[in-house]
This record gives C-alpha cells, structure tokens and sequence, in this order.
C-alpha cells in the first residue's frame, strides 16, 4: 500500500499516524506537502490530526482552502481512499467531502479520553478488520468534534449505512454519558456516498500499540493494508 | 506627565530601579542615560532578568554529576541519557501574568518554555505544569482555574506537545496571588545543543518568528513588582501567545538546526529583544549592533523604546555563520515566518542601537553587567515549630470517614477535570498517563522512556524551609523511584514572596539549603530553573513554594509500574517506618482543621537506601504495581492503588503501639507499597529486614471495597464518587 499524509501548517498527528501505517504495512508513507497542487498515485490519503493554521477561524476551514485540497479532492472523486482523522475530518466536511458540521464540544470544553465506539459498518476498506457492532476503544482529543447535520442528511446517512462509528458504553449503548462532544445521534464517524472517504473524531492512531494501553486502532490500518496493498 | 519629560531619575524609579541602582547605572556608563537605554537597562536589572536577591543563595545547588551535559545558565538544562542523547527541560513561572489575565498568562508561560527548549535544539516531547490557586471557595478561583487550564490546553494542545502531568493545589495563601508554573521536557542528539553565545565578529545577527507588537511591554518589570488592589490595570503588560505561529516556529528552527548554519540562538522572552541581544552578547565577550528599523513590526510607529522592551511572543535571535542567510531564509519563508538580518557582530563589547541611522543607545556590556546589583538580602530564620505525636491529637471523626473526606476534598479529589482538557497522548508516545506517581514519555522509536513530575509541598516549607525544601526534592525523586526509573536531574521554580522582608528571604534560605542537601545526598543535580519573588499582594506573600521537576530514566519499559492493584489475592506491602507523625499533614489540616507541628523529618540515607530497594524491585519485575506515600500518608495510598485498579482491599489491623489516625494518615517520609504474590511478598518483606528497611504486609488486595476499618466497608463505588466529583462540583458541572 502506498499512503501519503498531508501536513497543513499545524498538523501534529501526522508522524503518529505515519507510525501506525508504517507498523501496518511495512511501507513508507509519503507527506504531501500543503502548498503542492498535484499528489502522486496513491492507494490512501490521510488526513492527519492536529490543527491547520491554528484553527482560529473554524476548524479545518483555512486547509479545505489550500492547494493541496483540490487535488485531495479530486482523487477522492476518483476513488482513492481517504481517511480524515480529527482535524482531517473537520477539513474534509469543510472542503464537501463529507456531510455535516463539527462544531464546538457541548462542554465547551477540550477533550482527551478514551472513549468506546461500536463499529457499525463493517464492509468497508477502512474496517473490514472489525467486526459489525463490536465495541473498540480509542482516544479522542478535541475542542470542536460535535458532529451535525439536518434531519434529512442524518436520516440517510443512517438509512446507507453510512454511519461509521457511533460513541457508547463500554457495554455498547449509546447513550449521552458516552457522547464526549454532544454528537449528533452519538455520531463518531462518517462516509461518503462510496464509502472511500471516512471521517472520524477518534484517534485510531493513539491506541494502536500495547505499550501506550491498547490496540484497538490497529485494525483499521491492518484493514487498509489487507484492502489495498 | 508622560515618561517623555520627566527627569531621567524619576523615570528610573517608575522603571523598578531604585535611587541607589539609578546612580550605579549613570556610574556605569559615565552619563545620563537615554530613554531607550534606562529601558534596556531597568529590564536587564529587574529581578526576573537579573536574580538580583537570589544569585548568592542559589550557589548552594550542586550542578554537576558525570551525566550532566549542560547546568544553569543557559536557555534550559541538558542531561545524557544513553544512545547518543541528550534530555533537555526547564521550568518556569508565569505567575503574574495568569493572575491578571488567567488564559493568555498561562498560554505564553507554556509558549515561553517551549522555546526555552526547542532553542536549545531539543524537540519538546512532554510539558508538565504545577498549579497553585487559592482556597477553592475563594470568589476569583473558579474563574482562574478555568482560564489557567484552558490556557495551558489551548497552547500545548495547538502546538501538539502532550501535558502528561503536574501538580494542581488549593490553599488560601495562593488567594490573590497564584502560581503557575510550566515545564517543558525536549529530546536532543546529545552532540547537537545549541547555546547562546555570540562569536564572530562581523556575522549577521538574524530575527526570525511573528512580528514584534506592543504587548508585553514592561512584563519583566511587572513579574518583578508585588502586587495590590490595582493588579487589573496591568493587564496590557501580558503577552497574548499564538501556538499556531509557534508550531511553525518550532518546525522551522529544528530545520535549520539539521544544518550548521546556526552559531547561537536565543529566544526573546521576558524583556524581549533587550535580553535576547544582550545575553547573546555578554556570554560571548562582544559586540552587538542593531539597525531596528530592520525588525518585523506588526504596528506602525513603535519606538526604539517599545520595540526593546516589547515581549511580542514566538520571536528568535540568531547569529548565523557568514553566507548562511539565503539557506536560512528559504527554510523560512518556507513555513511563512518573518526573517529579517538585524544586525550584526563587532568587536566594541558595546550593544548599539539604531533607527534610520541615527544612534539611540550605546551601552558598554561589560560594565553594564559586572554593576549589576546583587543582594546580601537580610534574612531571619523561620522559627521551629514542636514535634506532633499522633498522641498529642484526639482524632475527631473515624478513620473510614477521614478517608472519604479527604479523597473527595480538595487536596486529594481528582485532577481528571485537569487533565482531560489538556492532550496528554500527542505523539503517540506517552506511556503512563496523568494520575499515577509520575508521567512516563516514550524515547520515540525505542523500548526506553523519560520518567517526569513535578512536585513540592508548600505546608511543610511554611512549617520548615529547610525541611520542606529537602522534601520536595525527595518527593520529585520518590516519584520516579516509583515507576522505576533512576532520577537523573531537576529544574526547580523558586516561588516565593516579597525578597524585602527578611522572613521571606529566610524561607527562600531555608528552602535552599534543603534542597542542596537532598539533591546532594540523591544524586540529583540542579540542571536549570527560575526564581519568581514578590509574590505578595496587599502585603501578604505566599506560601514558600520551591516547585520541583524531576526527570528520570527507564531503560526498559517492560520493568515499570504503576500505581493500579493487579489480581485479587495479592498482599500489599509497606516499604518504610510509620511514627505516627502528623504534623503538618494534610489529615490534621483538611481533618482536625489545624496546621500546627513540625512537618515529618526526612533522612536522606534512609530516602536513597528505601527507594534504591524499591526500584531493584521493580527492575527485577518482582512487584505488580507500586506507589510511593505522601499527602495523606498509608491509607490514602492504598485507596488510590485501589481505584485506579478497581480492586478492593482488605486491610490488616493497625499496629496497637500508635492510635489508628497515627498508623493511617501520618505522612512519615520515604515510604512506598507494592504489591506482588504471596511468595513474593514473603520473600521481598524478608529481604527488606535483612538489609534494615522496615516492611510489613498491610492488606490484601481483592473485593470491591475497602474493608478492615472501624464501621462499614468503604466501597469503591463510593469512594469514586467522592474522588471523581469534587472537582466537576467546584466548577458547576453535575455530570
């Protein structure tokens, strides 16, 4: 598999999460640069954590703006898989590649935990290696990961299986003490219509290695590899 | 009246310099000063620049040990860690500054250290903070604790330098006055440190960074003043802190780092651009001019004056080697950061300033630093207090009660309402979290790790400098001891009051003098630090607070522990002698609502001799978790162990020679518990007689409560509640 990251000025988790495609998949991943106009060919994209231009406008929406994105974009039209962590999901809904909004956290406030997620889509490239309704656990660490979008949008997202990860109990319940962000329908993560695009608050990156308490993460990227190598 | 007509003298005295330092200067130089030079001058003598009541006292640290790359003096200290590494840390204050303006003070204190490090060309990997505000129900503290921490947050989470942990206390004597203190921890090749020290006559003295504004103008003046009722009016003093223009600063310098373009680099933090260009200067016997109209200004119309003085954050100076600037400035221009040449290297020993060609100032170094004052400040000792027996002290509720009141207080209640708003698992290698002994970072790429905390307790430096001083390095030691490491070094932040009164002086005397001799006696050398006085306001100063950092080695992560019970069954045992000494102790204070007696005496030997056992221990993986002791003595240890294991505990009797509260809460020094298997046990209680070191087995681990104490079992469910909901409830929040 050959996966490049992009690094926005302020992007922090892009060598972490080069250390888990690495630890996946043996190979190098390259970094594509936010003021390039053009990604070589490519298997993923990665859209790492961190912020982009210190978030102080909105989330995500200085970097949907950068040269970079349009051609992001472009191979995402194309069909090359795309996986938005954290910020990279805040980027990707402000750049059209994913429905909906993040905005600030319902306690106002930064959030760093690990949080539990039931897997609720399966048949994908990026979680193949989990199995339907199992609950992981994973990081977040987010100012602005409540996720919303109108009745309708919600509605099919969930109606086309599109709901990625969705917030719960360590028993698998979704209920609002599991929702660290106040997301809408205790939503963790999305897909687009072809689902090649993934967009998630948590960090599989975080726990992908038992030295740091957890391996949970690790499918994800093993699931890639398997998917597209 | 503005500063512009006064008479020079009156100017000095609004600057901090007093009657006395005014005529020294004019001595020094062998004239009036200008305006931009009494500036320039007034901030290089202000306290916080010039450590003018603390320079004598502070030679008492011992400094040197053979893994000691680099000690005090420079930007941060350097210590060898194996491999071709180097660990480089600072702490450092920013105390008034969060008072007046809690989220960007405490924001630009996380900044300012950072750059401390990464300018010595250490990536920072880990930040710790030491929090202390006043009495939880004191009208202003909701409001500083909020903004303290999403400051720290907002800075560190930005820049993506994990909080991995710290200290947050609460004690009315930090009311109109609180600490904050940050810590930064970085990773450097151990032949690649960079100083500050100019050389080379003729070489271009190169700006990089964000643009220089009028903040922080005077902030180093202000960090050296005592506060009253007008604090608020100084808030256009405090820097406003940008991580963004940080991280990008951070990245680029590293760049240029890998290259050998750089000969010195300095950070402008307190008095900005004056102590950047004069440090840089003085340590390297020369020369400095600079052409300040060349300086990147965010505003039109700043003076010499303002552009000196400013304290605009995320700004570097360098020196560069002939020929280097293009290969610089592409690296620059690259992550869209200012680059400007300034300036350049002479021979004159003289700082020279200039704007549109005309000569502003034109100070000699050399005599400028050698008048610096330094002060014999008068001091009187702190008087003894009396030794407290558990006798002397009729408890007033029952053990199991105290237990519960006391983990659900404010001293012991948990600090997860902290912490989860900082990212403490940025760079995917932080390996204990938050809540145990002591943090533990990874060493990117290996089996090996930094173990860090930051430590200290005021109480007992208010009852005993000395004691106190001593003890807050042998917590900081015991920390590391506990999950393992060999505690290499420390930095220190010296909080204390009003330096004038010579009650203060003998706290900061005392403090110093313990923490020389248990540095000395550990092996645990001072590396860097910052002094932070006339923390006083109306009159009042605080509690003496000498915060400690501590970093410590891991060489094998497999051979760690934490503090969390591992498997029912298990005995726990006690490493150390209990006396029953409450003194000063959080259970007389927080329990008896008394804060008498002597705080617990501390041997030195004994502390190396019981921590050196516990970490054999916990090398040779013969124990399950570890924890050492310290507020709140033997119970409230166990009960930690306890919750962070989800395991209950049955405990073994008091012993009958002490009363229960002496057995359970005294915070008798140098002690640890660890749990392993029955054999185990058997065998390590046995090898501790054999060499002299009390041990004991003081409970079993198992259930889901703890049981044993007078009264009703204490469930962990309950006890949770207690520990988890104090801090949620202070800031009214009911989830």
């Amino acid at each position: 598999m050959k996966a490049g990251v992009v690094v926005f000025p302020d992007s922090n988790c892009d060598r972490d999460v080069m250390v888990a495609l690495r630890a996946a998949s043996g190979g190098e991943p390259v970094v594509l640069w936010h003021k390039e106009s053009s990604v070589p060919p490519l298997d993923l994209i990665v859209l790492p954590g961190g912020f982009s231009y210190g978030d102080y406008l909105r989330p995500g929406a200085m970097a949907a703006h950068s040269p970079i994105m349009r051609a992001v974009k472009e191979r995402a039209t194309a069909g090359t898989p795309v996986l938005a962590i954290c910020n990279g999901f805040q980027v990707a809904c402000e750049a059209g590649l994913l429905p909906g909004a993040l905005l600030r956290n319902a306690s106002l406030k930064y959030v760093c935990r690990d949080v539990h997620l039931r897997v609720e889509q399966s048949q994908t490239v990026f979680t193949a290696r989990y199995a339907q309704g199992q609950v992981v656990r994973i990081p977040v660490g987010h100012h602005d990961g409540n996720y919303v979008a109108d009745a309708a949008t919600l509605d099919r997202l969930e109606g086309e299986g599109r709901v990625a990860f969705r917030y719960v109990t360590p028993e698998g319940e979704p209920t609002a003490g599991a929702n660290p962000n106040g997301s809408a329908r205790n939503i963790a993560g999305v897909f687009n219509e072809t689902r090649t695009v993934l967009g998630l608050m948590p960090h599989p990156e975080r726990l992908a290695d038992i030295r740091l308490g957890g391996t949970d993460g690790r499918a994800m990227f093993e699931s890639l590899v398997e998917a597209l190598a | 009246m503005t500063r512009f007509n006064m008479p020079m003298a009156q100017v000095a005295r609004e600057l901090g310099l007093s009657a006395d330092e005014y005529r020294v200067l004019v001595d020094a130089i062998g004239r009036e000063p200008t305006m931009t030079e009494l500036g320039v001058a007034s901030a290089m003598w202000s306290e916080h620049c010039s450590y003018k009541s603390s320079r004598v006292w502070l030679r008492q640290f011992p400094t040197q040990a053979p893994w000691v790359i680099q000690g005090p003096g420079e930007n941060a200290g350097v210590i060898a860690i194996g491999d071709g590494l180097a660990a480089v840390f600072k702490m450092e204050s920013h105390n008034h500054p969060s008072y007046i303006e809690p989220y960007q003070g405490a924001a630009t204190g996380v900044g300012g250290i950072l750059r401390d490090v990464f300018t010595m060309g250490a990536r920072p990997i880990a930040n710790l903070n030491a929090l202390h505000f006043g009495a939880p129900d004191h009208p202003k503290s909701r409001h500083l604790v909020a903004g303290v921490v999403a400051g720290i947050g907002g800075y560190g989470n930005c820049i993506g330098v994990p909080t991995v942990g710290g200290l947050t206390v609460f004690d009315g004597g930090y009311d109109d006055n609180i600490l904050v203190n940050a810590m930064t921890v970085g990773l450097a090749r151990a032949d690649r440190i960079f100083t500050s020290a100019a050389a080379g006559i003729g070489n271009p003295v190169v700006y990089v960074g964000a643009k220089t504004g009028r903040d922080g103008i005077h902030g180093a003046t202000m960090a050296s003043a005592a506060f009253d009722d007008q604090a608020a009016a100084k808030r256009p003093t405090v820097q406003v802190g940008d991580p963004f223009t940080e991280k990008l600063l951070l990245e680029a310098c590293l760049e240029l780092m890998a290259t050998d373009a750089i000969i010195s680099i300095q950070d402008m933090g307190a008095a900005g651009l004056t102590s950047s260009s004069v440090e840089m200067a003085s340590k390297g016997n020369v020369g400095i001019e600079l052409e300040l109209d060349r300086v990147p200004m965010r505003e039109t119309g700043m003076n010499a004056y303002e552009i000196m003085l400013s304290e605009s954050q995320e700004r570097m100076l360098m020196v560069l080697r002939p020929g280097a600037e293009d290969r610089a400035r592409a690296i620059f221009d690259k992550w869209d950061l200012d680059f400007a040449v300034i300036g350049r290297i002479t021979g004159t020993g003289r700082l020279v300033l200039r704007v549109a060609g005309e000569t502003v100032a034109d100070l000699p170094l050399a005599p400028l630093a050698d008048a610096a004052p330094v002060y014999r400040r008068p001091w009187v000792a702190t008087p003894p207090r009396a030794i407290l027996a558990a006798e002397d002290v009729v408890a007033p509720v029952g053990d199991g009660e105290a237990l519960v009141r006391l983990m659900g207080g404010a001293h012991l209640a948990s600090r997860r309402w902290v912490w989860e708003q900082y990212d403490h698992m940025v760079m995917a290698d932080t390996v204990q979290r938050p809540g145990g002994d002591a943090a533990v970072v990874r060493i990117h790429g290996t089996g090996r790790a930094l173990a860090l905390t930051a430590d200290v307790t005021p109480r007992y430096c208010l009852a005993d400098p000395y004691v106190g001083g001593a003890q807050a390095v042998a917590e900081a030691w015991r920390n590391l001891t506990a999950v393992g490491a060999q505690p290499l070094a420390i930095t220190d932040c010296m909080n204390f009051g009003n330096p004038e009164r010579p009650e203060v002086m003998g706290q900061f005397a005392g403090c110093v003098e313990g923490m020389a001799a248990a540095c000395e006696a550990l092996r645990f050398p001072v590396v860097s630090g910052n002094v932070s006085l006339y923390n006083e306001t109306n009159g009042v100063s605080i509690p003496p607070t000498p915060t400690v950092g501590g970093v410590g080695l891991i060489d094998d992560l497999d051979a760690m522990a934490i503090i969390a019970f591992k498997r029912a069954g298990e005995p726990v045992v006690l490493i150390g002698a209990t006396r029953g000494h409450v003194g000063a102790t959080l259970w007389l204070g927080a329990i008896c609502a008394r804060d008498d007696g002597a705080p617990p005496a501390l041997d030195l030997a004994v502390e190396l001799r019981h921590g050196d056992f516990v970490r054999g221990l916990i090398r040779g993986r013969r124990v399950s978790a570890c924890h050492d002791l310290s507020d709140g003595g033997l119970l409230v240890g166990i009960a930690e162990m306890a919750l962070a294991g989800d395991l209950g505990v049955a405990l073994a009797p008091a012993p009958e020679d002490l009363p229960s509260h002496g057995w359970w809460f005294a915070e008798d020094q140098s002690r640890y518990l660890v749990t392993a298997t029955p054999g185990e046990a058997k065998a390590i209680v046995a090898e501790a007689e054999n060499q002299g070191i009390p041990a004991c087995v003081v409970g079993t681990v198992g259930g889901d409560a703890l049981t044993g104490l007078d009264g009703e079992p204490i469930s962990l469910k309950s006890l949770r509640n207690a520990h988890e909901g104090w801090f949620p409830a202070l800031m009214g929040e009911n989830d």
